[in-house]
């Protein structure tokens, strides 16, 4: 009986406020907008019961979504921005795991604290630093200037380039943890092994490093690219108006236009879209888990 | 392979770089004089002095902080449970889709997770305000509490459970005499993350909260879009301030606590 109770409250805490707001989204987005309170319909009734519900749902938010250029767009130009910035946090991330896991122990306490820091303070605050950096007149600019490597100000802020910056320096901790951990565990003596029967150092560190270490890059790209999909505060802040991202689009559809039932059709197709790399991440983390037991 | 090779060397000083010279930047302008944040005017407290008197902010950062409060405490309850009902609770109905429930919302979008707890409270006729964002924070925090308290729970032995058990306890006295103090500083450290997260969130606040209920990062989100402010730095520099504190305390209180342990099961190892 006690049993049942602990396995129950976070069971059904989890189903009301989770799974539930899920059907209820799948629901509006099959509904039509109306000029109302809620401003959707049908509503459901009682009174009427559950066939006649069902006969006023349709599809029309979805064939809306192929129809107008935006949403497509801006689905692929999430996922481009998202695959790119991977690419980009695994390149300066992966470094740095590499000089942690090789520095000496005295240091990796404070080097892997050094790291997690900035994860614990605001996102919204590390967005923020950036804008200050990259604008017309911001701190880079004027060392650019100041050094003359160029004479007129750089247009970064409200681009690309900013978005991939942001998102780079917001997600690095992300991708720096999981390949210092596998680093950390790897034995040295298998790239002595590699380097005593004729390996280079490149290619003991392509052939040995890079494979053990596997399972940490995995994990970082799929916990940089799955919310980056999604994300919403660093194209709004540093993308600009040039910069369509989904989230971005999902919440101006939701507190700009109002269309509450076009909003849900837009986060299920984002859903579907990331329920592919959740379940790779998933069986990755769960081979993973199973390997060290 | 104790010394830094120089490769190791320039690449960790580059990425410490590119991590703390923004924030750095940020907290040296918001002591700047000038009302052009990009010009250094000479050094001034004054951005601190009006943030006192921002009575908006100030309004909003004690509902953020008790929001963050409630919604941790009850999320380090629910998610100790989760974590404890997942390495302990065997097999039961439903099993995996209770697990999946707990990683989803970990990479879930926030936007996708605001959107849905809002047209929830919609739905049931909540009036949004405190309490549903409370609601909301509890719900996606207690997934980072439970995976924190359960990778603590998977590496303790279980024999020490099954000793006292042995030896008369009830399952609740085991727990509350054996488990919790061993897996503590994971519920500890739980806590402080789902405590952070919540002061953190923007999106899925601005979902969940209503008119009555406007939490720090909405005020600091809604004043950053017009740009570049130095009393926004100043506010920034007092809550990084808060968080390097908090993070360092913490740190310390762990490491001791794991010292101590250590030594106590060390202790107990020449006594058997």
């Amino acid at each position: 009986m006690r049993r049942f109770v602990l396995i129950a409250i976070p069971y059904l805490w989890l189903l009301a406020l989770f799974l539930v707001p899920f059907a209820i989204v799948l629901k509006i987005s099959l509904s039509d907008a109306a000029i109302a309170r809620p401003p959707y319909f049908p509503q459901f009734d009682w009174a009427a019961g559950i066939r006649a519900f069902i006969s006023e749902l349709d599809f029309e938010n979805y064939i809306f979504l192929t129809q107008d250029d935006l949403y497509w767009k801006a689905y692929l130009s999430s996922v481009k921005i998202a695959l790119i910035s991977t690419a980009l946090t695994l390149l300066v991330g992966y470094p740095i795991a590499y000089g942690m896991a090789r520095a000496p122990q005295e240091w990796r306490a404070t080097l892997m604290m050094l790291v997690i820091l900035p994860f614990w303070t605001s996102f919204l605050i590390r967005v923020y630093a950036w804008m200050g950096i990259l604008s017309n007149e911001g701190y880079l600019n004027q060392f650019l200037m100041w050094t003359g490597l160029i004479s007129e100000p750089l247009t970064i802020l409200n681009t690309q380039t900013a978005v991939y910056i942001g998102i780079v320096y917001t997600y690095l901790p992300f991708m720096i943890l999981p390949i210092y951990s596998a680093l950390d565990r790897l034995d040295g003596s298998l790239i002595e092994a590699a380097e005593d029967l004729g390996c280079s150092r490149a290619q003991a560190f392509w052939l040995v490093t890079i494979p053990l270490s596997r399972p940490g890059i995995i994990a970082g790209c799929f916990l940089v690219m799955i919310p980056v999909i999604g994300e919403f505060v660093i194209p709004s802040l540093l993308g600009g108006s040039g910069t369509l991202m989904i989230g971005k689009v999902l919440w101006e559809e939701f507190f700009s236009n109002r269309d509450w039932p076009v909003a849900s059709a837009v986060a299920i197709v984002l859903l579907l879209i990331l329920v592919i790399p959740i379940v790779l991440f998933q069986r990755n983390q769960q081979k993973q888990a199973e390997a060290e037991q | 392979m104790n010394r830094l090779s120089w490769f190791n060397a320039v690449s960790l000083t580059l990425g410490f770089a590119f991590l703390y010279i923004p924030m750095i930047i940020l907290i040296i302008f918001s002591f700047n004089e000038s009302k052009l944040v990009t010009v250094w005017a000479g050094f001034s407290t004054k951005w601190y002095g009006e943030l006192i008197h921002n009575e908006a902010f100030l309004d909003a950062a004690w509902v953020t902080v008790r929001v963050a409060v409630f919604s941790s405490t009850l999320a380090t309850i629910l998610g100790t449970m989760a974590a404890y009902v997942l390495v302990r609770g065997g097999r039961f109905f439903g099993r995996t889709l209770f697990s999946g429930m707990i990683y989803a919302p970990l990479v879930m979008p926030e936007v996708i997770t605001g959107l849905s707890l809002l047209l929830l409270f919609i739905g049931i006729g909540l009036d949004r305000g405190i309490f549903t964002i409370v609601l909301a924070h509890t719900t996606f925090s207690m997934c980072y509490v439970s995976v924190v308290v359960s990778s603590r729970l998977i590496t303790f032995d279980r024999s020490l459970e099954e000793a006292a058990l042995d030896l008369g306890c009830s399952p609740a006295q085991a727990f509350r005499l054996v488990t919790l103090p061993i897996i503590a500083p994971a519920v500890i450290s739980g806590w402080l993350l789902a405590f952070t997260l919540s002061l953190d969130d923007l999106v899925i606040a601005s979902f969940t909260s209503g008119p009555s209920a406007t939490t720090l990062p909405i005020k600091i989100f809604s004043a950053v879009r017009l740009g570049v402010s130095p009393e926004i730095n100043a506010l920034s520099t007092l809550m990084i301030a808060v968080v390097t504190i908090g993070v360092i305390t913490a740190s310390l209180v762990t490491k001791r606590a794991a010292v101590r342990q250590k030594q106590e099961e060390q202790a107990a190892a020449r006594a058997t």
